[in-house]
């Protein structure tokens, strides 16, 4: 047996790449308490202060620490970086120096360049030169984008096409470079590769081959990596130390490699326990050791950063990474997947303070062990920093050894990727089956041409005939944008370092997404049951309704609306399942806006809910802001109605609650928010963010922004300091539903 | 049969233990001048909604119960429609729901037996601890609050009694001596919550055109709650330990 591996059970793990086999055989299950948690120790809080200093530094200069625009980014363009050499327990920085960000041009230059020049910087000559006779994933696909597609976008019907930076959403299995060491990765896809060649030489083995090169490639370049650090990670780790180095030195590289929307660290914390265990059994490590090589692990976790554009900030505010750690859930064996090392890592937010990143994703079943359920809620109220996600409802699909990517996307780890796909505007597709194919806002037609509805009164009937239309009609466009979006970044901006810890037989996703379902489905409601007059502009365009009369709006479980909010959803997951995706992906879809329902309202006209244009629709699958009369049973209710089926790539839901609407004091609402969240679980509802604050406090905060300088708040499918939020972005924070009983 | 409902909100921790879904009853005898429910007070402003129809919008919530939560009916005065409430308890009941009563005490008929039948828990608003002080502030009498006491002892309910602090009113620790005299008798008495008077309620007033009693009065400070608070464990002490 390999030496690192001494003392663990042996299994399939040692022959083929199999970590989750790994785990199962030697994890150690822990249904007690948080008593034996430790503080951070002197080092650790030293180290973050001065972390902290650089925070407010960045903050103070308007976001951005500093800049090398004179290196393009990759895994060895820098030479080693440290926050504090000497006193580092793991090391690794993207560029050399703590916070400073690289540039990034192979998703396109012209964001690079625009990204250097709004923070005051200038992209050096060097790398302009080096990038004139390159072409980028954004060349690519302009390239190909035909008019249509052109003005989807430009339009905001579809919008956030990952068309000009790194895709993102794709989770290495860093825990691979721990667990068997590069060398051994290396060989094993070089095995696949010899495998492949011997078959005929289709389009698609020849372009397998040449990614298994470059993947091959790169995993030379991530051992050169941290050989710079002073590492040797050919082998496997042989300590818990090492087996945290080792997974964040996979990570690390991903993110010298790619500036993905979302990269995210998969699920590790569970895995890393072994290490731990091992070596606390060995008398090698103590617990106060342990909980500082999370923390450190954390800290560096938590200074991840890439260079974004303002409009990219629009749509994804608070300079978010989605640094997605999946925590807890059960085994498919009935054990938990809860150790030690859950509890270590939410810890780190008390050690360290409330944080954002990484953003540590809970996976809740009613089986969690009590304890562990209760500290996960007293984290939330404490801290507005975690989701939570139903394990038991994911577990039957994705086995146990799945992770979540960005906010709700789950994933097998190192078995399934995705293409990110964004989302599509449902009201602005409302608006455009309306008016026959003409945007009032813009004043452009896109999509079949037709006479606006005619009529006094919009007729129900009628319009989902239009509507049907009209979504046959962009699920196709949207697939086919797709397409050409993934087929220019495999072919482009290949992430050679995350697939290299995929399996080479990979399952994909191209992950779908809708926007303002809520708004669509409180629009139809009123059609159906009040009575909407259309108001034309000279034209004969609507440009406005007048609605009388009262409508159920989603978020009360009135089954008249939320069954139309269920049909919609569905109608979209089935049509976009028409159009073939690009290598045989799977299509799935999801509603989850991040912070683009603000962007998206600005670019909608007004609807017939009563939403006012250019007003903001609410995020995800939430109903929109207060109007929800029934208290906040009821609208989780409505939410949990969408199926999981139909959103096999994530429903989001919001949540903000007031501390004394929860409990009366913090023992009382940490069992009463464990217990809603079993109860909201039980209707296979899929996932939350859970807030526990007063609107006040926010208020507060956005007056005064000196008053609470970390505050952390979730938004949607990930947290934000609320201070990186633009002041629109805090405002619609602010109006959303703060549930309160009085 | 039928009832008169103000509505229904879904999600409360404050009003008996764990999460519950509480239902507001319309209509009520009296008109206390701290009341923050004046839209409760006339029967007729309720929707008249049959006992089966909102116990199926009760059961949509009962997933997220847990052992601890339950259904709550307050109003108004649940005792001026007992024989619909205990339908309803009826029916949560046979379905494994906890049933928490939330009342003044104000109405006793033939059908306050039957409710407390299937009454799990009573949150019992005891008001003023002097029939005169009670009239005057409330158009109630202390005497019928005090034998629908004596009925849930009978019954064997237990009971939270509440007392809603107001300063200038009830803020004083002879209040709180008077209240323990006159509760010292029942046995299945669980616990007693002081709660603070808030002005919260001003603005629904204004709306409903109706004047505030208490305008004038400010809210009561947190401090006050904490010291008589401790004032009556202290001597709740000093009686057990005597």
């Amino acid at each position: 047996m390999t030496e690192q591996w001494y003392g663990f059970a042996e299994g399939n793990w040692q022959k083929r790449i199999d970590v989750r086999d790994f785990i199962q055989k030697n994890y150690t299950p822990y249904t007690g308490d948080e008593s034996f948690l430790c503080p951070p120790t002197e080092r650790t809080k030293e180290l973050y202060a001065r972390l902290q200093a650089l925070f407010d530094e960045e903050r103070a200069r308007g976001g951005v620490l500093d800049i090398d625009t004179e290196t393009v980014s990759s895994l060895t363009a820098y030479r080693p970086g440290y926050l504090d050499k000497e006193r580092e327990i793991i090391v690794g920085l993207q560029t050399d120096a703590p916070l400073k960000r690289g540039v990034n041009p192979f998703g396109g230059i012209r964001m690079t360049r625009q990204a250097c020049e709004a923070y005051g910087y200038r992209l050096s000559d060097k790398v302009e030169e080096e990038f004139r006779y390159r072409t980028t994933h954004n060349d690519g696909v302009f390239r190909v984008y035909s008019d249509e597609m052109r003005r989807a976008r430009k339009i905001g019907a579809l919008t956030g096409l990952p068309d000009a930076y790194g895709r993102g959403r794709i989770i290495g299995d860093y825990r691979r470079v721990a667990l068997y060491g590069t060398a051994r990765l290396a060989e094993e896809k070089k095995k696949d590769k010899q495998q492949i060649s011997l078959l005929d030489m289709t389009a698609e083995r020849v372009q397998l081959l040449e990614e298994l090169f470059r993947q091959i490639d790169f995993l030379d370049k991530l051992t050169e990596m941290a050989k710079q650090y002073g590492y040797d990670i050919s082998v496997p780790a042989s300590n818990a130390k090492e087996a945290v180095q080792w997974t964040y030195f996979g990570y690390l590289a991903a993110n010298k490699e790619q500036n993905g929307a979302a990269m995210s660290l998969g699920r590790v914390s569970t895995f890393l326990d072994i290490y731990i265990e091992r070596d606390l059994k060995n008398g090698l490590l103590t617990e106060e050791g342990a909980q500082e090589l999370i923390d450190d692990f954390v800290m560096k976790l938590r200074m991840a950063r890439h260079l974004r554009t303002p409009e990219y900030n629009e749509l994804f505010g608070g300079d978010p990474m989605w640094i997605t750690e999946s925590i807890g859930g059960m085994g498919e064996d009935g054990r938990t997947l809860v150790t030690k090392n859950s509890y270590r890592m939410l810890q780190t937010l008390y050690n360290m303070g409330s944080s954002p990143e990484p953003n540590l994703t809970i996976l809740w079943s009613r089986n969690l062990p009590e304890p562990f359920k209760r500290f996960c809620s007293r984290v939330s109220c404490d801290t507005d920093s975690i989701q939570y996600e139903n394990d038991d409802l994911m577990r039957p699909i994705y086995g146990d050894d799945y992770g979540i990517a960005c906010c709700v996307s789950a994933m097998k780890i190192g078995k399934q990727m995705q293409f990110f796909g964004a989302r599509c505007n449902l009201p602005k597709l409302l608006l455009l089956a309306i008016n026959g194919g003409y945007d009032t806002m813009s004043g452009l037609t896109l999509g079949p041409q037709k006479e606006p509805l005619a009529g006094d009164v919009l007729q129900y009937e009628q319009v989902c005939e239009r509507l049907d239309e009209y979504r046959a009609w962009l699920c196709r466009l949207y697939v086919n944008t797709m397409n050409v979006i993934h087929y220019m970044h495999d072919k482009y901006a290949y992430e050679k370092i995350q697939m290299a810890l995929h399996d080479t037989d990979v399952h994909r996703f191209m992950a779908f997404g809708v926007a303002g379902l809520s708004v669509l489905a409180d629009s139809l409601s009123a059609i159906r049951y009040a009575k909407v007059k259309p108001l034309r502009d000279e034209n004969g365009y609507i440009v406005d309704f007048e609605t009388t009369g009262t409508f159920p709006t989603f978020g009360n479980d009135d089954d008249r609306v939320d069954a139309i909010a269920v049909e919609q959803f569905k109608l979209m997951s089935r049509e976009l399942k028409k159009t073939p995706a690009y290598r045989g992906a799977e299509h799935t879809l999801s509603a989850l806006t991040i912070t683009s329902n603000v962007m998206y309202g600005k670019k909608t006209g007004a609807t017939p809910d009563g939403r006012k244009k250019g007003e903001p629709f609410a995020p995800g699958a939430n109903p929109m802001h207060n109007r929800e009369r029934n208290g906040a049973l009821a609208s989780l209710n409505s939410v949990a109605k969408l199926p999981y089926r139909y959103g096999r790539d994530g429903i989001s839901n919001t949540f903000s609650i007031v501390p004394d609407t929860l409990g009366k004091n913090t023992a009382e609402r940490a069992e009463n928010l464990s217990t809603i969240l079993d109860g909201y679980f039980s209707k296979m509802a899929h996932h939350i963010n859970v807030n526990v604050l007063d609107r006040q406090k926010l208020i507060d905060a956005f007056n005064d922004p000196t008053l609470y300088p970390n505050l952390t708040i979730r938004v949607s499918g990930y947290a934000v300091n609320f201070h990186k939020l633009s002041r629109e972005q805090q405002q619609e924070v602010i109006s959303r539903t703060f549930h309160e009983a009085l | 049969m039928k009832g008169y409902v103000h509505s229904v909100q879904s999600l409360s921790t404050v009003d008996g233990p764990g999460v519950r879904a509480v239902v507001f009853l319309s209509g009520c005898p009296l008109r206390c001048v701290y009341c923050h429910n004046p839209d409760t007070w006339n029967r007729q402003d309720g929707n008249e909604r049959e006992a089966a129809e909102v116990f199926s919008q009760l059961k949509r919530f009962a997933a997220y119960f847990g052992k601890n939560g339950g259904v709550t009916v307050s109003g108004g005065e649940p005792l001026a429609q007992a024989a619909f409430v205990r339908e309803l308890f009826s029916l949560c009941h046979e379905n494994g729901i906890a049933t928490c009563l939330d009342t003044a005490g104000s109405v006793l008929d033939r059908e306050t037996d039957g409710l407390l039948s299937v009454t799990d828990l009573c949150l019992l608003d005891l008001k003023f601890p002097d029939e005169e002080t009670y009239r005057r502030y409330t158009g109630g009498s202390l005497r019928q609050t005090m034998r629908f006491l004596d009925k849930t002892r009978d019954h064997g309910v237990p009971v939270i009694t509440r007392h809603v602090i107001v300063p200038g009113l009830t803020d004083t620790t002879d209040y709180i001596d008077a209240m323990q005299a006159l509760l010292a008798p029942y046995a299945n008495i669980r616990q007693n919550d002081l709660l603070p008077f808030r002005r919260l309620c001003a603005d629904k007033y204004r709306r409903m055109g109706i004047p505030f009693p208490l305008e004038a009065t400010p809210d009561c400070p947190e401090s006050t709650i904490r010291t008589l608070r401790g004032y009556w464990q202290d001597s709740k002490k000093r009686v057990s330990g005597s």
